[in-house]
């Protein structure tokens, strides 16, 4: 792969801009604040700009190539309009510093879709502020650090969490200044109510939950989980990447949730963009509306309105209120299902998911056995040859598919986490279980092939550790080329 | 609903395989007691075309689209060329997920080492990662940064740093148990380094600061010691001035939302990082880097992840995982197509109609520049009567500028902030200072 630097450049590129003119002296920019070496950036025609941006683009595969069962990601199809109203001048052209008076359509779908989330979360209030998920984990942890400050119960520092959570709950729990400990998931792979009732008290102040959890099972004691953190004085965190599972026929805040968060970018089909932009909303229960993030949206005497005046808020955790174009496109997704929508997708996706798993298991070990939601976990521990769940991966690339998340949750031997989402058909499911039968029975017959795989990408197996022992981080332009 | 490819024949043969007899059946274990608490949303689908026109009404009310901005403060209305989205919106990049597999994301992940270069040679750093939410956290996370590598407790901020950056820092400084140590301003608009206490992790300022002045940022190394010296910079501005990083800066944030992105009401928005290679164990996000594949062809994957929350877990440098990848496709797009010498004509266009307006506005009757610091393309300017009268005015000609509660709150009173760039025409601003009671 070439990067831009190594491209054929240009002797005049100018044109886009028109030339400023008078000498720098009397543009009033003092001769000492001046930049004494120009940056190293690329200077190449346009055509060659849009040849090397659209050939990177085709060395890059998206949920429009194809099956991307990335569990965990619920990588769903990205409707087209999400991208044609975010794209709308009168949303794009609007500064976030002017007076809510004037930014009024943009307050309008803020404040709705706050109202919306709110309805599916159980819960009274959302903050959209936070960017990402983990953001909005990290937010809804400050909630949780206010709350106790607030009491005087500042001794509540721990945070439990299943060992089956993801890296970004620990990670999220410590930047918040909580300590973690781990409780152990029981041998269905659902959290252990008697352990969890050992560790509970007065240094507890929660914990976080994924439901379903990172296996695709739900909690079926989620209430006896959740009443138990409670009546010792803690508070319970859902962490919303798998909310794809129970839309419109469950919400958090009926199992007892304090704070969930939802990735619009997943669940609500906006974009995932190859890492970000995201949204990580945050919607809280009663107790802990109070701290929210500032500025709240508001709607007053039938103008919406920012509200700033918030004594107990936690402050704010992004400059402005959070992707504002990100929840356009989310709030039009939700205004398209509505109701009847929201059912069909967390019904075709946990049917699909069921289906999925029903045929693999046939092939392949799948250790927590038993009906999912709308993802699973196989393991490829049982292949023969050490093929490995990483040779899988990269044989699926070679039959046109996105490979699942692999590796992860860290409680299955060489996992395979499977999501395919709703936006899936069953002939496209068909066709992905033929191909990795194919890779189980080349694992058998060819193995050496399949730790070649891939074979028809843009570039053939990378090599990680060279990456992580020599790093080359930026472009190396004091380097003769080879 | 048509983004569900299933018929309801293949539902019921999935079903028959699965040995289930009801779609409800699939949700049989979520405990009864829940179900009988859920309360529908209430809200009828609407089509397409609904949807599409309820957004295109929306989008009309919000004046402030179509008004002529000076409006500033971290956020600018620049040109973005016609190539930057027309490329960053193909759905290869906008439908794909983190890099995760990279032999089919090189595309991301080449765009994420152009971007890391291109942010590094922009603030005259070493390494730069491929980018955080916005530059309110970059900001935030510099300081996180700097106290997990001298762990003084304490960390000093100019209060000319813009107030939304500041108050996100707070939050961030509380969770982590981190004190903030306000440094004044002097009468130029810039930080007075007198200000700044012993015994800091590092000190955070702003150039251009709060108040469009340039911050002077010569010997600041040698009087904090060792703390690490956080610049948050404006990129645009980096094309013409010095960068952060001949001056010895430790770290360099700064909101890249001028590098290609719309103002879209704050966001989405793109925080850069940059810092030095001692430093890379310490930098939160994500990274890419050149590695060679089993054909010893060149390549890119996701580097240094150990520092990461997937594998270190609470011990990761952050716990961020999305972040802005696209924004920063789009502005590694942005800095391309431009080039160097374009970059330089942009901030040139800006600082030269900046100077230019300040200049006309000096000599109205009245005004006058509280500030005698050097500035690139935003200013302040105290005003003859109530600054919000001021705005009014200027509103209702058109002109979009931030209310001076901002200012105000930072200790400047009766004044106004205004930004120019490159797209502001010489008719705007002769009508800008028609208003201003400066016509000829």
């Amino acid at each position: 792969m070439k990067t831009i630097f190594e491209l054929p450049a240009s002797d005049d590129v100018r044109g886009v801009f028109p030339e400023a003119e008078g000498t720098l002296d009397e543009m009033g920019v003092a001769e000492g604040l001046l930049r004494r070496t120009p940056p190293r950036i690329p200077s190449v025609s346009e055509p060659t700009l849009v040849r090397h941006y659209t050939a990177l683009s085709k060395a890059n595969f998206g949920v429009d190539d194809g099956l991307y069962p990335l569990g965990s990601c619920t990588m769903k199809y990205n409707p087209k309009l999400n991208e044609a109203v975010a794209a709308l001048p009168g949303f794009a052209r609007v500064h976030p510093k002017a007076h809510p008076a004037l930014a009024q359509g943009t307050l309008h779908f803020l404040h709705g879709l706050q109202g919306l989330l709110s309805g599916v979360a159980g819960l009274p209030d959302v903050s959209l502020q936070p960017v990402a998920g983990a953001h909005g984990e990290l937010t809804g942890l400050f909630l949780f650090k206010k709350y106790f400050e607030s009491r005087g119960e500042s001794e509540r520092r721990r945070i439990l969490l299943p060992d089956s959570a993801h890296g970004t709950n620990p990670a999220s729990a410590a930047l918040a200044g909580f300590t973690v400990a781990e409780i152990p998931s029981d041998d269905r792979g659902m959290v252990d109510v008697d352990g969890l009732r050992a560790a509970l008290d007065e240094t507890v102040a929660g914990i976080m939950l994924t439901v379903p959890n990172t296996l695709g099972i739900f909690e079926e004691r989620i209430l006896e989980i959740t009443d138990a953190v409670h009546e010792a004085g803690g508070l319970c965190y859902f962490d919303g990447a798998n909310l794809n599972a129970f839309l419109g026929r469950a919400r958090p805040g009926d199992m007892g949730a304090d704070v969930f968060h939802f990735n619009l970018h997943k669940t609500m089909s906006t974009p995932h963009g190859g890492g970000g932009p995201g949204s990580g909303p945050i919607a809280a229960s009663e107790r802990l509306v109070e701290f929210l993030p500032v500025p709240r949206i508001v709607k007053q005497n039938g103008a919406f309105d920012l509200l700033w005046d918030a004594p107990h808020t936690i402050g704010a955790v992004h400059s402005f209120y959070g992707n504002v174009l990100v929840a356009l496109k989310a709030y039009a997704y939700l205004l398209q299902l509505g109701d009847a929508g929201l059912r069909e997708v967390s019904e075709n996706a946990v049917l699909n998911a069921n289906y999925l798993q029903t045929r693999l298991k046939e092939t392949f070990d799948l250790p927590y056995d038993g009906l999912c939601k709308h993802e699973f976990v196989l393991s490829a521990a049982g292949l023969p040859n050490e093929i490995s769940a990483l040779d899988v991966a990269k044989g699926l690339i070679d039959r046109g598919f996105h490979p699942p998340t692999v590796y992860f949750p860290l409680i299955v031997r060489e996992a395979l986490m499977i999501e395919p989402t709703e936006t899936e058909g069953k002939a496209s499911l068909d066709r992905f279980v033929e191909a990795m039968e194919a890779i189980a029975e080349e694992a058998d017959r060819n193995p050496e092939g399949l730790r070649e795989a891939p074979r028809s990408a843009p570039v053939r197996r990378l090599d990680q550790t060279r990456a992580a022992r020599e790093p080359v981080l930026t472009f190396p332009f004091d380097e003769p080329s080879t | 609903m048509r983004y569900i490819p299933n018929t309801s024949a293949d539902r019921r043969e999935m079903l028959d395989r699965v040995g289930l007899d009801s779609v409800d059946a699939l949700f049989a274990d979520v405990p009864q007691a829940v179900r009988e608490r859920f309360h529908p949303l209430g809200l009828e689908p609407q089509s397409e075309l609904d949807v599409a026109e309820h957004a295109s009404r929306l989008a009309a009310e919000n004046q402030a689209a179509s008004m002529t901005s000076f409006a500033g403060g971290g956020i600018y209305d620049h040109y973005v060329p016609s190539a930057v989205w027309n490329l960053a919106s193909r759905s290869e990049f906008v439908t794909a997920y983190t890099p995760y597999q990279p032999e089919i994301s090189q595309g991301t992940l080449v765009a994420m080492f152009e971007f890391q270069t291109l942010i590094a040679e922009l603030t005259g750093m070493e390494v730069a990662n491929a980018s955080l939410y916005d530059g309110a956290t970059a900001l935030a996370e510099a300081a996180l940064m700097a106290e997990r590598i001298r762990k003084r407790g304490r960390v000093a901020v100019a209060r000319s740093l813009l107030p939304h950056l500041r108050r996100v820092l707070q939050t961030y400084a509380w969770g982590a148990g981190i004190t903030l140590h306000e440094v004044p301003y002097d009468a130029s608009g810039r930080c007075d380094l007198a200000g700044v206490p012993e015994d800091v992790s590092g000190l955070i300022l702003q150039s251009p600061n709060a108040f469009g002045v340039i911050e002077s940022l010569e010997g600041v190394k040698d009087r904090i010691g060792d703390a690490l010296l956080i610049v948050s910079a404006y990129p645009i501005s980096l094309g013409l001035l010095e960068p952060p990083g001949s001056f010895d800066a430790d770290v360099v944030v700064g909101e890249g939302q001028s590098l290609g992105l719309p103002m879209a009401y704050g966001g989405p928005l793109l925080g850069l990082f940059a810092t030095r290679e001692a430093h890379l164990r310490q930098i939160p996000g994500r990274i890419a880097g050149q590695t060679v594949d089993a054909n010893g062809e060149t390549g890119y994957v996701m580097a240094a992840q150990t520092r990461e929350q997937h594998i270190r877990r609470n011990r990761a440098t952050s716990n961020i995982c999305t972040n802005s990848a696209l924004c920063a496709l789009a502005a590694t797009i942005y800095l391309s197509s431009v080039g160097a010498e374009g970059l330089r004509t942009v901030a040139e266009l800006c600082a030269s109609k900046a100077h230019a307006l300040a200049e006309r506005i000096r000599r109205i009757d009245g005004f006058e520049l509280p500030f005698d610091g050097p500035f690139f393309n935003e200013f302040v300017v105290r005003t003859p009567e109530d600054p919000e009268q001021v705005r009014t005015r200027l509103a209702n000609a058109g002109f979009l500028v931030e209310s001076s509660g901002e200012l105000a709150s930072l200790g400047v009173n009766r004044s106004l902030r205004l930004a120019v760039t490159e797209r502001r025409t010489e008719d705007e601003i002769d009508r800008l200072i028609d208003v201003l009671g400066g016509g000829s």
